[in-house]
């Protein structure tokens, strides 16, 4: 009996602490150390908020960069219901869509594979960032889209570049996005 | 596989391996009730705690009556949750305006994180308000883990005590591993999470303007929250639930390749200390050392074939490059995030179901079959490897006395263990510890895989990997892991019950008998060594250890697997598709 009592005072006092004191702490101070990101880095133009420096957003018009493709809600790239396409290796659905994908692409830069993650869905569906390669595939595409010479683009692309952390941790990858953006203020689309 | 990749996996064993000692030597003195340097702000904490609760700090307690508070305080800490689900709506900190959740729903989510295994079969960020995220699922975060850490330390003491009835006080067990151990490192592991790009906040949902409108979607939903306060306790408690349905994969979860580092290394790190503590507190630190040997070889084992696995890539696609180079990290990618490549996706995967942790950077539903199959079969050695916070340790000292028993009757002598004659009682627990769990695992995947109507029904995948689907779930669920292969649709009356049912079970049907054990071994003499006594510090005690665990293992689920994920291998070289 006592030992029941104990246990109903545990869970109010540790809830309290655990479940309320310690998130507000953490929030305080994250608020007041790192507003920026514990924001979640927001891009903001024109008093708009058109994206964040973590999450993805899809393009499909040629003169951007494409994303890869993604699983995340009906249309790709939904931050409010993030998820992987979870297709198994031998799963018909996830080799029709990857050859369908590799015909697309390979129809604009014949003769070259396709760098595995330009076809392939990332975890979160909502991955910001596309590998060297991927981006290098597009390079040609987006250029001419833009009437830039493709050195100009690469040069670009190269200073969108994530290098590894530290040097060694993790992957190199190329913030679409941000890449994107730049773009755009170098070289605006004709609309 | 690259140099880059195995360096990225050997900086984080190295690290593993630096903290275990300072660490376990720590949580030796917290739980000898030693002082240590956070006592100054901690213990009068601790006292209020206890006067607020009415706990006698200085009364100890038989195995029973720990046995009993452990039962009524997740209990009550379950009854909670569960409420907390039903009312959500009407409470604050809800600026999404979310529903209250459905019986069945909440039930599964209640069992899945008071069990400390934290199974989602529901869509975090369309579902749960930030107040149910943080008062009810990180709370339990927290105390399922501390719960955890008594347990191991209660057996613990069960080794190291002779001639004594007691194992400790559970409430101060709970209260220490919670002030000490386990809050610290969340505050300061939040704080280096936000400094990567984790999110704190209390925002409504943000709502972007499309840099490119897609046709009729124009805009983007990005959804915010306290996650890294959450997310620091998932990993130290090795719990795994994620504030959003992507879980450690979102870049609001885990942004960059550090914060991934430090994720993982929070799911080792306790459990690794842990077995520092037991060589500490039974005076055989080298004893310690023979299990932390045990756990590595299998460690080693797991993630050396994952990663070889998808680095290797999918044989079936065509017209792609998978190939590694300078460029990009190739293999298997789908499913994975590009800042995590294939390293880390195979690292992660693997560690977070050597521990049961169960938090994922990679979807392991899209994982190779050879690659999707060291998930699952580390949790069908019931998460040993480093395992669980406390659940991991006081699971490989069932097998450790299983281990000494076989080679006491190869040698035709009492086994002992620490000096401790290991007799039939001890044997008849460990073994209805061993044989609960593949038992609840084994017969729910029967009746499911064989149930079109509510079983396979919910499966994305068909063939031998659907097969795996279920039998991911099921086990995921008994060994309180919580990952998944996700594409299964587990949101259903069937599922939600079962799976509920398996993590309750998988929890507390395994702790009575293991704490029975433990009550037992207290009580006894300790004999003096002699010439038959089998040592339980050398490498042979290692090796004898690590075939124990595969082939309890191996004979109980070889069946099973061969159905699903080893066939699927066979099959994937054949080009067949389903």
């Amino acid at each position: 009996m006592k030992n029941l009592v104990t246990a109903i005072l545990m869970t109010i006092v540790t809830t309290v602490l655990l479940g309320l004191v310690y998130p507000l702490v953490v929030t305080g101070i994250a608020q007041v150390i790192f507003p920026e990101k514990a924001n979640g880095q927001l891009i903001v133009k024109d008093g708009q908020v058109i994206g964040s420096q973590l999450i993805g957003q899809p393009f499909s018009s040629p003169g951007y960069f494409r994303s890869r493709p993604s699983a995340a809600g009906a249309a790709g790239y939904d931050a409010g219901a993030s998820s992987g396409s979870n297709l198994g290796p031998t799963n018909k659905k996830l080799i029709d869509r990857v050859k369908a994908d590799v015909e697309k692409l390979q129809a604009e830069n014949p003769g070259k594979p396709i760098p595995i993650d330009l076809v392939t869905t990332s975890a979160s569906g909502l991955d910001p960032h596309i590998s060297p390669a991927a981006a290098e595939f597009q390079v040609p595409r987006v250029a001419k889209e833009r009437g830039m010479s493709e050195a100009e683009v690469r040069q670009l692309v190269q200073a969108h570049m994530q290098g590894r952390q530290f040097g060694f941790l993790g992957e190199t990858g190329v913030n679409v996005l941000e890449l994107n953006l730049a773009l755009d203020a170098r070289s605006p689309m004709k609309k | 596989m690259t140099l880059n990749g195995w360096l990225q996996i050997l900086v984080f064993f190295a690290l593993i391996l630096a903290v275990t000692k300072p660490l376990g030597a720590f949580m030796a003195r917290v739980f000898n009730r030693e002082r240590t340097w956070l006592d100054p702000i901690l213990r009068p904490v601790e006292r209020l705690m206890y006067r607020l609760t009415g706990v006698d700090e200085t009364r100890e307690m038989r195995w029973t009556e720990y046995a009993l508070a452990m039962l009524l305080f997740s209990v009550v800490s379950m009854v909670v949750l569960y409420l907390l689900q039903r009312v959500q709506t009407w409470l604050p900190f809800n600026p999404q305006k979310l529903a209250n959740i459905e019986p069945s729903s909440a039930f599964n989510t209640a069992a899945s994180f008071t069990t400390n295994t934290n199974w989602q079969s529901y869509v975090p960020e369309v579902t749960m308000s930030y107040l149910t995220q943080m008062a009810g699922l990180a709370y339990q975060n927290f105390v399922s883990a501390a719960v955890g850490i008594a347990l191991a330390i209660a057996f613990i003491r069960g080794i190291a005590r002779r001639e004594r009835d007691t194992l400790g006080n559970f409430w101060v067990d709970m209260t220490r591993a919670t002030l000490w151990v386990l809050l610290p490192f969340c505050l300061v592991g939040a704080l280096l999470l936000v400094s990567q790009g984790v999110v704190q906040n209390f925002k409504p949902y943000d709502t972007a303007k499309l840099v490119d409108p897609q046709g009729q979607v124009t805009e983007q939903v990005i959804a915010q929250g306290p996650v890294a306060s959450q997310e620091a306790i998932k990993m130290w408690g090795t719990n795994g639930g994620g504030f959003f349905n992507a879980n450690s994969s979102h870049p609001f979860e885990n942004p960059t390749p550090l914060s991934n580092l430090l994720e993982m290394f929070a799911i080792f790190a306790i459990s690794a200390g842990l077995t520092y503590t037991l060589g500490k507190m039974t005076g055989a630190q080298k004893h310690g050392w023979a299990v932390f040997a045990a756990m590595a070889l299998l460690f080693w084992i797991g993630i050396a074939t994952a990663y070889w696995a998808e680095a290797k890539g999918n044989p079936i696609l065509t017209g792609v490059d998978q190939v590694a180079s300078a460029t990009q990290s190739g293999g298997n990618m789908e499913g994975k995030e590009v800042r995590f490549g294939i390293a880390n996706s195979a690292l992660f995967a693997t560690i977070t179901t050597n521990a049961s942790c169960g938090a994922v950077n990679s979807m392991h539903d899209s994982f190779t079959p050879l690659g999707g199959l060291v998930p699952l079969a580390n949790i069908m050695l019931s998460e040993v490897i480093f395992g669980g916070v406390g659940a991991g340790l006081y699971g490989i000292l069932i097998y450790v006395v299983l281990a000494v028993f076989i080679a006491g009757l190869m040698v035709g002598r009492t086994p002992e263990y620490l000096g401790k004659k290991i007799e039939a009682y001890d044997v008849k627990m460990a073994m209805l510890n061993l044989l609960i769990f593949p038992l609840t695992i084994l017969v729910f995947a029967a009746i499911s895989s064989v149930s079109p109507d509510f079983g396979t029904s919910q499966l994305n995948n068909a063939g031998p990997h659907g097969l795996s689907e279920i039998l991911y779930a099921f086990s995921s669920g008994t060994g309180n892991n919580g990952s998944a292969f996700a594409g299964i649709s587990a949101n259903t009356y069937w599922y939600n019950t079962t799976i509920g049912i398996a993590m309750l079970f998988g929890r507390f049907l395994m702790i009575i008998p293991m704490l029975a054990l433990a009550g037992n071994l207290g009580r006894k003499k300790t004999v003096p060594p002699s010439l038959g006594t089998f040592p339980v510090t050398t490498p042979l005690f290692t090796t004898l250890l690590v075939s124990v665990i595969i082939i309890v293992g191996a004979l109980t689920f070889f069946p099973a697997l061969s159905l699903g994920p080893i066939v699927e291998h066979l099959l994937m070289q054949a080009r067949q598709t389903f």
